[in-house]
C-alpha cells in the first residue's frame, strides 16, 4: 500500500502533466489556486458572452434591414449559447451558475471591459463584430490549447462561430464604407470609439499583469497579453486599409526590423477606471442583468412549483 | 384571381410575422433565465424569417423596385395590416407567453391549411412554417401549464394576461372581402373554419392550466384594415429608424 502523496509531490506530478501537454480534467487532482484561476477566467469569459448580449441586443429592433436583423439576432443568440456552454464547463470546477451570477452582481466577478462602452450607432454593430469579436478570436484561438480540458474543448467549438461573427461585423463596415458620406463617417466614428477599448481587451502589459506568470506556467494562458495584442494589431491594420478606414493611432507604423506594427500607448487610466466599475456603461450593464434576473424570479418560482406539483401527482398516482 | 390580391394577402401575413417577431425580439437579454432568453430569440428569428419570405413573394408579384425591406421599413401605420394582437406591447412574461400560446394554437392550424393552398409559393412557405409552429406551440403550451398551475402569483398574472388579450382574438377568425375571395379560390385560409377547433383546444389547455376562459363579449378589430392601436406607431418608429433617418442606402 502506498503512502499518501505529499502536497509537493502532487503538485510536481500536476506540473509534469501540464509540461507534457496533457489536459487537466475535472476529476483530476489540481492545486486550489489552479482551480480558482481557471474558474475566474472561465466565469469572466461566460459573463462576457452574456453581458455582451446587451450592446448588440440594443440594436436588434432597429437593425436597418430584415436580413441584418436576422443575422444580428442569430449572433446574439450564439453569444448567449456560448455563455451557457462556458457556465456548464465552469461548473465542472465545483461552482454553480447561481454562485457565478451572484459574484457578477456583487462585483467580485468581472466581464470584458469592452462591453462597458455604449453601442450608439448602427456602425457600432460593425465595429463590435469586427474588432471585439476579432480580438476575442485572437485570444480564444490561443486558448484552444489551454490546459484545462473542458475549457479547451469549449474554445474549439466557440471559435468556429466567432469567425462567422467577425465576418458579419467586417461586412457591415465594408458596406458602410461603400455607401454615402454619412455612412462612411458613421463607420469611421465607430472605429474611433472602439479601437482603443478593443486594444484594452488583452489586459495590462505582461509586466503588470497580476495573473500572467502563474497562468503561463500552468498553461492556462498560452500567449502573453502583449503578444496577443500585437497579433490583433497586425491583422487589423490590413483589414482597415482594405476598406478605407483609418485606425485612430498616430503612432501606428510598420516596423521592418520587428516584422510587426508599432503602436501607441493605451490610456491605462481609462482602462483602470473601466475595470474598476467606472466606465460609461458599467452600472447600466449590471443593473440590466440584475433587473432581468429579478423580474424573472416569479417565472422561475412558477416553474419549480409546477414541477413539484407534477412530481407529487405522479407519486400519488403510482401509490 | 388577381395577383394583386395574392400580393396583398402575402403582405398581411408578412406584417403579422414581422410584428410578432419584433415583440419577441424585445426579450433579448431580458428573459427570466438564459435558456429561455435564447428560446425566445430563436422563435423571434423564425418569425422574422417568415416575414422575409412573405414580403419577398409580395415584392416578386409586384415586379417593381419593391424588396422585402420596402414593406417592413417604408410603410406607415395605416398601411400595416397585421392583426392587432401582435402589436400589443411585450408586457410581462405571462402576457408574452399567453399571446404566444393563443397565436401558436392558431398559427399551427393556419399554416397546416395554408400548406394546401393552390398558390405554390404560399404553400411552400407554409410547409416550412408548419415545422416551426409545432415547436412553438409545444413550448408556449408548456408555459401555460407552468404559469397557470405554478404559484399564486404566476396564476394571477397569467389569468390577467389571458383576460387582457381575449378581446383581440375575435378578428383572427374574420374574413374581409379580399380573404374571402382568395379563400373561395383555395388560395387563402378560411380562418372562420378554424375557430371552433381553436376554441376547444384553448379551453382544454386553459382548463389544465387552471385558468378561466374569459367570458364577456368585448372585441377590438381593425388590423387588416389598418386601424391600429397606438402601440404600432412606436414600434415602427423603432423598427424603421435607420431607413427613415438614412433613406435609400445599402446596409
Amino acid at each position: 500500500m502506498s503512502r499518501e502523496k505529499t502536497q509537493a509531490e502532487l503538485e510536481a506530478q500536476f506540473q509534469a502533466k501540464i509540461d507534457a501537454e496533457e489536459k487537466i480534467e475535472p476529476k483530476d487532482w489540481m492545486p486550489e489556486k489552479y482551480r480558482l484561476n481557471v474558474l475566474r477566467q472561465m466565469s469572466q469569459h461566460a459573463h462576457s458572452e452574456v453581458i455582451g448580449m446587451q450592446p448588440e441586443g440594443n440594436w436588434i429592433t432597429r437593425a436597418p434591414t430584415l436580413h441584418r436583423k436576422c443575422v444580428l439576432l442569430a449572433k446574439v443568440q450564439d453569444e448567449g449559447g456560448h455563455g451557457l456552454y462556458l457556465y456548464s464547463a465552469a461548473e465542472t470546477l465545483g461552482t454553480s451558475r447561481e454562485e457565478m451570477n451572484e459574484a457578477l452582481h456583487s462585483g467580485r466577478a468581472k466581464y470584458a471591459s469592452i462591453f462597458n462602452y455604449p453601442a450608439i450607432t448602427w456602425a457600432d454593430m460593425g465595429a463590435i463584430g469586427w474588432l471585439v469579436d476579432g480580438a476575442a478570436i485572437v485570444n480564444q484561438v490561443s486558448l484552444q490549447r489551454t490546459s484545462y480540458g473542458p475549457y479547451s474543448r469549449g474554445m474549439v467549438r466557440i471559435c468556429k462561430e466567432e469567425s462567422f461573427h467577425q465576418r458579419q461585423g467586417y461586412h457591415i463596415m465594408m458596406v458602410l464604407m461603400r455607401g454615402s458620406d454619412a455612412q462612411k463617417q458613421m463607420a469611421q466614428d465607430a472605429l474611433n470609439r472602439f479601437w482603443w477599448p478593443s486594444m484594452m481587451m488583452f489586459g495590462p502589459h505582461d509586466a503588470e499583469s497580476a495573473h500572467s506568470a502563474q497562468s503561463m506556467k500552468w498553461k492556462i494562458k498560452r500567449q502573453s497579453n502583449d503578444e496577443l495584442r500585437q497579433k490583433f494589431v497586425d491583422q487589423s491594420v490590413a483589414q482597415a486599409e482594405e476598406i478605407g478606414l483609418v485606425i485612430p493611432d498616430p503612432d501606428l507604423k510598420w516596423n521592418e526590423e520587428r516584422g510587426h506594427y508599432d503602436f501607441g500607448e493605451i490610456d491605462w487610466e481609462e482602462f483602470n477606471q473601466v475595470i474598476s466599475g467606472n466606465g460609461p456603461c458599467n452600472r447600466q450593464r449590471l443593473a440590466h442583468h440584475v433587473k432581468a434576473e429579478e423580474e424573472g424570479e416569479w417565472v422561475r418560482d412558477a416553474m419549480a412549483a409546477y414541477e413539484t406539483k407534477k412530481r407529487q401527482r405522479s407519486a400519488k398516482a403510482a401509490a | 384571381m388577381s395577383k394583386e390580391m395574392i400580393k396583398q394577402y402575402a403582405i398581411r401575413l408578412g406584417d403579422d410575422a414581422v410584428v410578432q417577431g419584433h415583440r419577441l425580439s424585445e426579450w433579448c437579454s431580458n428573459g427570466p433565465f438564459l435558456e429561455e432568453d435564447l428560446a425566445l430569440t430563436n422563435v423571434a428569428l423564425d418569425f422574422i424569417g417568415r416575414a422575409r419570405m412573405f414580403y419577398s413573394y409580395a415584392a416578386e408579384i409586384d415586379g417593381g423596385d419593391f424588396t422585402e425591406d420596402s414593406y417592413a421599413y417604408q410603410r406607415d401605420c395605416r398601411e400595416f395590416t397585421n392583426l392587432l394582437i401582435h402589436e400589443l406591447p411585450t408586457g410581462d412574461f405571462a402576457f408574452s407567453m399567453a399571446r404566444q400560446y393563443l397565436m401558436d394554437e392558431f398559427g399551427l392550424a393556419f399554416m397546416e391549411c395554408l400548406e394546401s393552398s393552390s398558390d405554390e409559393t404560399l404553400s411552400a412557405i407554409a410547409a416550412k412554417a408548419v415545422k416551426e409552429s409545432r415547436y412553438h406551440l409545444r413550448r408556449s403550451r408548456d408555459w401555460m401549464l407552468r404559469l397557470g398551475d405554478g404559484t399564486e402569483e404566476s396564476h394571477n398574472r397569467l389569468q390577467k394576461a389571458v383576460d387582457d388579450l381575449w378581446g383581440y382574438t375575435a378578428e383572427i377568425f374574420e374574413l374581409d372581402e379580399l380573404e374571402q375571395g382568395l379563400a373561395n379560390e383555395g388560395i387563402a385560409v378560411d380562418t372562420t373554419a378554424l375557430k371552433s377547433n381553436w376554441e376547444t383546444a384553448v379551453a382544454a389547455v386553459l382548463g389544465e392550466a387552471t385558468i378561466d376562459v374569459p367570458q364577456g363579449d368585448w372585441s377590438i378589430r381593425g388590423g387588416r384594415q389598418g386601424m391600429h392601436t397606438e402601440h404600432l406607431g412606436h414600434m415602427l418608429s423603432n423598427l424603421q429608424f435607420m431607413q427613415r433617418a438614412y433613406p435609400g442606402q445599402e446596409w
